[in-house]
Formats: C-alpha cells, sequence, structure tokens
C-alpha cells in the first residue's frame, strides 16, 4: 500500500546522524516488553510475518512515528490482538487508564478469530516447479502497481527499468500472504537499477538493488 | 481504532503494560517467556556473530570465497542462519567499491548476525534518504568517500538480508581471528562505516 511505510525518496525528515557505538539494545524497559509482546502476539493471533508487516504499515501517521520503532510494534501489535479479537478493541485503552489511576468499566473478552490460514513450511523460503521467467543480465521493469493491500513493490521503483543482477531462493508472496490468501511462492530478482534512472539525471551517481517478486516485474525491451 | 491510534494518547510504556497484563489474565502468555526474548536479543544474538564471520573470511582464504558466492551456507557453517536471517547475500567492501544496505519499507536486518538494528537504521531520515543519496547520507554519518568509489545500496525488500564484508585495515596483518573480532563494528558490517586500524 501507498502509506507512511513507504518512505524511500521522501523529504522532510531531516539530516541522519552519526551512529552510537554503545547504543543499548532497547533504551527503556517497555521497549523491550514491546518488542517481545509484537512477537507472541503474532504468533498467538495465528498471523505471519507478512501480516504483522501490514500491520505496521497501516497505522496512522502518529502511530507509526510518534513513540519511534518500538511504539510502532506496540501499536501494530494492538491491531494484530484486537483484530484476532484476542482482546475487545477497548481492552488495552481502559487498563492502561486505569493503570494511571482512572476507574473506567473494561470490555468483556470477545470471542477469538484467527485466521483460516497455516503455512505449508517454517519461514519463507519456498521451492517453486516453474522455471525463473527472468534470466540474469536481462533488462526489467518494475510495474507501476498501486494496491490497497500489502506489498513489497516501494513507489520509487514503479515504472523504473533495471537489470537482473541474481535470482535469490523462491519465497512466499508477501501480497497474498499478509492478507491469508495463500503463499503463492514466487521467484525473487535482485534487480539493479541506475540512480539516474531512478532519480534523474542530476542524481548522484550509484547503483541500487532491490528484491523483486515475479509478478513485480515485466520484460523491458 | 486501537489505543495506539486514539487522539488520547497514553504512553506507550502504559499501554505495554496493560496488553501484557490483559494476556496474562486470558492466560495466554507467559511472561518468562518474555524475560526470555529479550534477554537473547539483549546478550545473545548481537553483532558479534557478525563479527565471528568477518573476522574468518579476513584470516581463511576458501572461506573468504566461500562466503562471497554462497553467503548462506558459509554462516549456517557457524550457526548463524535463522528467524529474519533465512538468506544472506554477503558483498565486499574495498577501496574503491563501496556497499551500504537499507531497508526502505520497514527495518528488515540480518538479526541472527547483527542483533536488532540501531536507531539510526530504523530512522526515517536513514531509510529515505540513503536510496537516494548515498553520498551525502554518509558523509553526514561520517563516513566520506572518494570521488572514484563506486556506492551500491542494497534495499532490503524480501527475506533476503545483505552483509558487507568491510575492507581488513591496514597494520592488522598479524592479527589472529580472535584478536580481529573486538575491532569489527556494527556499523562497518552495514556499510555506513569503514574499520579503524587499532
Amino acid at each position: 500500500m501507498d502509506g507512511i511505510a513507504d518512505m524511500g525518496g521522501t523529504a522532510g525528515w531531516g539530516p541522519t546522524y552519526p551512529p552510537r557505538i554503545d547504543e543499548p539494545v532497547f533504551e527503556q524497559p517497555w521497549q523491550g516488553r514491546a518488542f517481545a509482546l509484537a512477537l507472541v502476539s503474532t504468533r498467538l493471533a495465528g498471523w505471519n510475518i507478512d501480516a504483522f508487516r501490514h500491520a505496521l504499515e497501516r497505522l496512522d501517521r502518529t502511530a507509526y512515528l510518534d513513540d519511534g520503532y518500538f511504539g510502532r510494534w506496540l501499536n501494530a501489535a494492538e491491531l494484530v490482538v484486537t483484530e484476532s479479537a484476542l482482546l475487545a478493541p477497548s481492552a488495552i485503552q481502559a487498563r492502561a487508564r486505569n493503570l494511571r489511576g482512572e476507574r473506567v468499566e473494561e470490555p468483556p473478552a470477545p470471542e477469538p478469530a484467527k485466521p483460516d490460514y497455516a503455512p505449508t513450511a517454517e519461514g519463507s523460503l519456498r521451492t517453486v516447479a516453474a522455471a525463473p521467467a527472468f534470466a540474469i543480465g536481462e533488462r526489467v521493469r518494475a510495474k507501476n502497481i498501486s494496491t490497497a493491500g500489502h506489498t513489497r513493490l516501494p513507489r520509487y521503483v514503479r515504472g523504473r527499468t533495471g537489470v537482473v543482477a541474481l535470482i535469490q531462493p523462491a519465497s512466499v508472496l508477501p501480497d497474498t500472504n499478509a492478507h491469508f490468501r495463500g503463499e503463492n511462492p514466487q521467484h525473487v530478482y535482485t534487480v539493479r537499477f541506475d540512480a539516474q534512472e531512478l532519480w534523474g539525471a542530476d542524481a548522484e551517481p550509484f547503483a541500487l538493488t532491490i528484491e523483486m517478486f515475479e509478478s513485480y516485474l515485466e520484460r523491458a525491451v | 481504532m486501537t489505543g495506539g491510534q486514539s487522539a488520547d494518547r497514553i504512553p506507550p510504556s502504559l499501554r505495554t503494560e496493560a496488553l501484557e497484563q490483559l494476556l496474562i489474565e486470558r492466560g495466554l502468555i507467559d511472561p518468562k517467556v518474555l524475560d526470555a526474548i529479550i534477554a537473547n536479543y539483549e546478550t545473545n544474538v548481537g553483532p558479534l556473530n557478525g563479527a565471528k564471520v568477518v573476522a574468518k573470511a579476513w584470516t581463511d582464504a576458501d572461506y573468504r570465497r566461500w562466503l562471497l558466492a554462497d553467503g548462506t551456507a558459509a554462516i549456517k557453517d557457524l550457526g548463524f542462519i535463522g528467524v529474519q536471517t533465512e538468506h544472506v547475500v554477503v558483498v565486499e567492501n574495498t577501496a574503491t567499491s563501496h556497499h551500504v544496505v537499507v531497508c526502505t519499507l520497514c527495518s528488515c536486518y540480518p538479526w541472527q548476525l547483527l542483533g536488532l538494528p540501531p536507531s539510526w537504521y530504523k530512522d526515517p531520515a536513514y531509510r529515505a534518504r540513503i536510496i537516494k543519496e548515498p553520498r551525502k547520507v554518509l558523509s553526514e554519518m561520517g563516513l566520506e568517500l572518494a570521488d572514484d568509489v563506486q556506492i551500491t545500496v542494497h534495499d532490503s525488500s524480501s527475506e533476503v538480508r545483505w552483509l558487507v564484508l568491510p575492507e581488513r585495515p591496514a597494520g592488522t596483518e598479524g592479527l589472529s581471528s580472535e584478536q580481529l573480532v573486538p575491532l569489527i563494528t556494527r556499523d562497518a558490517m552495514v556499510g555506513v562505516a569503514r574499520i579503524a586500524a587499532p
């Protein structure tokens, strides 16, 4: 989807900064709890990694940005547990308000509604019987697709032409797996783009590679 | 919408506590499981794993060739293939060729080799800009590259993970793999820093 998470090439974020060598994994205790809760909640709900990434990208700007990376994970975990009805939609809010001294009624626990879905194997890598549609060295164009659902085809490469650099192991297609509509494994290609193709004649000279699922690509002449 | 999306914003620390309490009360989670996950990523899974891979490649020419030809197999040999690190491609930084890694869509990162991503990797400015003006971004981050250095940026959009094999610094020829490991930094293995001579 064309949401806040698709950040590549967008402006307005200010400068980057030098790395901090001694940065802790979790700056604050709640961040570690939120990280672990997100992992466990996703499993409890019977969701997969693609569905979790889609939960992240469905957050609004405030929920995505304002509490940083682990705040984003917490907010996505809330989506996971409420959409799968492990908890009622207002349960976390009500409990948090009670924790800070208010007295609000908490909703009863709903009947869980896990997706009708089971992975065919561990992880994301799969085998595909058909031969790859594209060969190393072949010129390919990223299709100009804008979907309301999940995709790993970012805006900045859509419609741009590159060259297949590597053929990677076939993998579950996030676009359908995130919505529990099947794994649909596809060949995955590392496609190399020239900076000027992406950003115009005045671009810094460099090359970019990105992994593209087979259905994202078409042959370029 | 959920609490996280609401205008009445409750601090994330409190919402985290609420979520954990509710799941415990429903009998869905054991807090010890959360403790174990946190401890694993705070102590076991971190850039030390990647540093061991790099140090071995620097001191063992056969391993280096294997790592660059089939990163997944060579890394599996050291035991670092797993969650969020299913398939790894290793690229080599040299005096004339520089690789740097990003995930523009989220913050995909080779957890088993480098741990959880550092804050700069998750920062919107890095995600948005390293794919558009890498030389400028690297300069802001403290890495100046000469004009003749060719830059390749790798956007991790699938489950493929990228690891940068940094250039071995001059003056380390006599050091063993064990002596090299502490010199190898997370930032160099993502491609935003060089490894300094000891």
